[in-house]
């Protein structure tokens, strides 16, 4: 560790010249990358939860028209009647946005951006270019992605997992054709960007620890940052390869995941190719992503609710194994979403094995967390509530995930409305309340204001209630056998006493989207007109909160701080403060706890 | 219009959020004003997380009371009482786990909500506690995955039979078909490169070389004899589908360039199932909602809805395109008898190419 220290002594107290550009545009500053993913990431998480309000209207009274659809969708809704073709592709683009743009980059990305060399004690990235390029490439991706929604034929359409050959033969449906390409390179640069962050978010945790700051007394954020880092590496790069074939089937003729086709009445050429083998590909990825999205939500959960029930958090040690746990689980389960795939029967069994094994480390996890409530001091800081919500979104929506997990429950649920809603519930709203917590707590450490609190109470409570709201009746409709990405569910008589539970659902989503801008709101208004922020209003332990409070390239004025405890030393007996940050040393003859 | 509008509003929105903010700002200019949650926000947090439990009950109750009766449809098929016993099983053990930690969780964060002068209690660890609470999990678990895999074992293991009818579901965009195998019990060999053949009346491709092909019967209509295992035989001629038949909990996605496979015994015929008390008044439910429909309907000038009568269906259940919300197929059981007839009465595909 000694190397690493001196290597960075000697950067210390660099002052660039900064210009406008190379402060704010060209940055490699981590800190201001980090600002750069948040922002991006929540505007994209604007278009992706305003496509899902469209959808949700079409659903509930899908004979009505809408002014607003004519408004926004143009040609695609004539009349204010949407088109099924645009259904899809809203349905697939929310999806994308979601998973990809918001809750992966801009989630990860921003605060393993802004975290690890933060509360590492390092003075940047590993390596600051490429961390610079990282963002570059999301921002070009994002880019990409936005425009393919206004392409002549519209966006891509065959759901966010793009199976092909749906999604391999403009004849199927018009998203395949440009909007398909557009989608297919968005894709394939975010995984660039995605894999050039993740390599540089595992150097700098390996490599730039402040002297003192083992990898046992790493804050869980860390270790949550540094593995899913580490599952990005391991499994973006199939996706890539997937998305590749994908690209030489559609535009180079090849028959990777193609064979024996008839459509619009003509026999096409491909033969040999199987989509199983694309699907096996894609979620090779897509459990993985699952984590990727989840495992940083967690970690900045273990660090507020730790940090805010003024307790250490409970199970230190078990956390940690519990994280590794997951994440190797997480790279050897994603057969469940291929049970009824027609791949081999034996093969789904295997699969409920691994997969019902996640639940135990995750039951570890949210046992813990409830342990660390107990008796503590709550500071019910907006931050905390989002972290307990997500604890208890992340119950809920695991527990359902016993019943998809099962290879025989998974027959008549799969695809209907019981996915989406355990999926919603255990990584979408646990993510995004993650994300929120995220930005409450570490608002002040970022623009250097306070956010307001009562806004931050309207938004979780109105947020709380109407994500129950929105994804709780949605498993009894999934169990009832509606089908997930119908355009309307009028085709069938049989699921006409389920519209008055979409017309409910709606209504809670319309309201849980308006809560949205009080966030927006909040945030905007805040980054200007904000409180000013004192050095660690949190009174917490980790060493961001001894950094300044003004920003510069390098974060420490003068030398890093070393560290000679874990970062969990809340409430500890013997002290009359209720927290010890990392950077004060034992007292004589105190003992070091870190279990 | 409608985008001045809109935009109004939400700059109204906007001006009313902003107005509310000065407020809260204003009266709390005498105490510090800092945006760190004092002792009056954990009390009325704290007291809303008891809420907010009370209020996930309440949704639970609400739910099951309002909408029970539309969870998980009677089974129509032999398999389905087991399926539908696991999903039972495992679902008393997720609501009771549900219950219990949500109870944890929310009274935890109610009892212990802050205060300034008191203390948190240093309480790091406890082994005993965690290997509780790993080693339990392993045992509910495990005994969920023997059950469910002995479940998934026992329909998934398809074995050829003569008893059996050998049906194939063939899948293409938008719509269903079906080919029965004939006198001879054995599907001819297809492939889509003779769908062009006979002037499009090969409708799923049969290979003309195939002798066992010309007793086969191409249909519209799924028809199944009671008692009797149906084993599918699955293709699909352009993209993926799903045959999804939520009565007989059976589903299985059709992929190009393969056969996939799965197999139920239906049990109840469509007219029992029409006298099953929870179908009719499922079916009474619906026709209120559509009878209200269709005045509605007829009085702005447009064609009232059929009434429903109840029919088994499989729906596709994999995204396929525009129409993929509306590709369907019926299903009749009925007894060997009406089956038998109701096959002699069908054409085999040596009469369709004639």
């Amino acid at each position: 560790m000694s190397i690493e220290a001196v290597h960075l002594e000697e950067d210390h107290g660099h002052h660039h010249k900064e210009t406008f550009v190379t402060k704010y545009i060209f940055s490699q500053d981590h800190k201001m990358i980090s600002k750069q993913y948040l922002i991006t990431g929540l505007f994209m998480g604007i278009i992706g939860i305003a496509m899902s309000l469209l959808f949700r209207l079409q659903l509930s009274w899908p004979e009505q028209p809408f002014g607003i659809f004519e408004v926004l969708l143009g040609k695609w809704a004539p009349d204010g009647v949407m088109d099924p073709n645009v259904y899809l592709a809203l349905v697939t683009i929310h999806g994308t946005i979601m998973v990809f743009f918001v809750l992966t980059a801009g989630l990860s990305g921003t605060f393993s951006n802004l975290l690890i060399p933060l509360q590492i004690g390092a003075r940047d990235m590993a390596s600051g270019l490429l961390n610079m390029i990282s963002f570059w490439l999301f921002f070009l991706s994002s880019v990409i992605m936005v425009m393919s929604l206004f392409v002549e034929a519209g966006p891509a359409a065959a759901g966010w997992t793009i199976y092909p050959p749906l999604s391999a033969l403009p004849q199927a449906q018009p998203g395949s054709g440009t909007g398909m390409t557009l989608w297919l390179v968005s894709m394939a640069i975010f995984i660039a960007s995605s894999l050039l962050g993740s390599l540089n978010y595992i150097v700098t945790v390996i490599n730039l620890r402040t002297k003192g700051m083992s990898m046992t007394r790493l804050p869980l954020t860390i270790w949550a940052f540094f593995v899913t880092a580490i599952i990005g590496v391991v499994s973006f790069p199939v996706l890539l390869s997937a998305a590749l074939l994908l690209i030489m089937d559609r535009s180079f003729g090849t028959s990777f995941f193609l064979s024996d086709i008839f459509i619009q009445g003509e026999v096409l050429h491909y033969q040999g190719g199987s989509p199983v083998l694309y699907e096996h590909l894609f979620w090779f990825l897509g459990h993985p992503e699952v984590y990727i999205v989840l495992l940083p939500a967690l970690g900045i959960t273990s660090e507020i609710i730790a940090t805010n029930a003024r307790k250490p958090i409970f199970g230190y040690r078990a956390m940690i194994a519990s994280i590794l746990a997951i994440a190797f689980l997480s790279t050897i389960v994603w057969g469940h979403h291929m049970f009824i795939s027609g791949m081999n029967p034996f093969l789904g069994s295997v699969f409920t094995f691994t997969t019902l094994l996640i639940a135990i480390p995750s039951a570890v996890k949210a046992f813990n967390y409830i342990t660390t409530l107990w008796k503590g001091n709550l500071q019910l800081n907006p931050a905390m509530l989002f972290s307990i919500g997500l604890v208890s979104t992340f119950i809920s929506g695991g527990l359902t995930g016993i019943i998809l997990g099962d290879s025989t429950l998974d027959i008549n649920v799969h695809d209907t409305y019981f996915v989406v809603a355990h999926f919603h519930l255990v990584m979408g709203i646990s993510a995004l309340y993650g994300l929120f917590a995220g930005v409450y707590h570490w608002f002040p450490k970022m623009f250097r204001r306070m956010m307001n609190k009562n806004l931050g109470y309207v938004h979780f409570w109105v947020t709380a209630v109407c994500a129950y709201g929105v994804f709780f009746p949605m498993h009894f409709i999934g169990m009832a056998g509606l089908p997930r990405r119908y355009y309307t569910n009028t085709a069938f008589p049989y699921f006409d006493d389920l519209a008055d539970i979409n017309v409910l659902i709606t209504v809670f989503a319309l309201v849980a989207g308006a809560a949205q801008i009080v966030f927006l709101y909040n945030f905007i208004h805040s980054m200007f007109y904000g409180k000013e922020t004192v050095q660690n209003p949190w009174r917490s332990n980790t060493l961001e909160w001894t950094a300044p409070i003004e920003h510069f390239h390098g974060n420490w004025e003068g030398e890093i701080p070393h560290v000679h405890r874990w970062a969990y030393d809340y409430s500890k007996p013997g002290y009359k403060e209720d927290f010890i940050p990392q950077h004060i040393p034992l007292k004589k003859g105190e003992e070091e706890l870190q279990h | 219009m409608n985008v001045v509008l809109i935009f109004s509003v939400l700059i109204l929105i906007a001006i009313a959020i902003w107005q509310v903010t000065k407020i809260f700002e204003l009266s709390q200019v005498k105490k510090a004003s800092t945006q760190v949650a004092n002792d009056n926000d954990n009390d009325w947090n704290g007291k809303l997380m008891f809420a907010f439990l009370i209020f996930i009950y309440g949704i639970t109750i609400f739910s099951f009371w309002s909408y029970g009766d539309v969870l998980l449809p009677k089974a129509a098929s032999e398999h389905g009482y087991d399926y539908d016993n696991l999903m039972w099983i495992t679902f008393a053990i997720i609501f009771f786990v549900q219950t219990v930690t949500q109870a944890l969780l929310h009274y935890f964060s109610y009892k212990y909500r802050g205060e300034k002068n008191k203390k948190a209690l240093f309480y790091s660890d406890n082994e005993k506690l965690e290997m509780i609470w790993t080693i339990i999990p392993v045992f509910v678990l495990a005994g969920l995955i023997l059950y469910g895999l002995y479940t998934w074992t026992d329909i998934m293991n398809i074995e050829e039979n003569d008893e059996a009818l050998v049906v194939e579901l063939y899948a293409q965009q938008f719509n269903w078909k079906a080919r029965y195998s004939g006198d001879d019990g054995v599907l001819g060999d297809a492939n889509v490169r003779f769908l062009e053949d006979f002037e499009g009346k090969n409708l799923v491709g049969i290979d003309a070389t195939d002798p066992n092909g010309f007793d086969d019967i191409v249909v519209q209509e799924l028809h199944l004899p009671v008692g009797r295992e149906a084993i599918f035989k699955m293709r699909s001629q352009d993209v993926l589908h799903s045959a999804y038949m939520p009565f007989f909990r059976a589903q299985m996605n059709c992929v190009p360039g393969m056969i996939t496979e799965f197999a139920f015994t239906p049990n109840i015929t469509t007219e029992q199932m029409r006298l099953d008390p929870d179908i009719v008044s499922k079916v009474k439910k619906i026709n209120k909602i559509r009878a209200k429909k269709s005045k509605e309907l007829l009085a702005s000038g447009d064609v009232a809805l059929d009434p429903y009568e109840f029919d088994f269906l499989l729906l596709c259940n994999k995204i396929c395109g525009a129409s993929h919300y509306n590709m369907q197929m019926k299903i009749i059981v009925e007894s060997p008898e009406d089956y038998d007839k109701w096959i002699s009465e069908q054409q085999t595909f040596a009469e369709v190419i004639q």
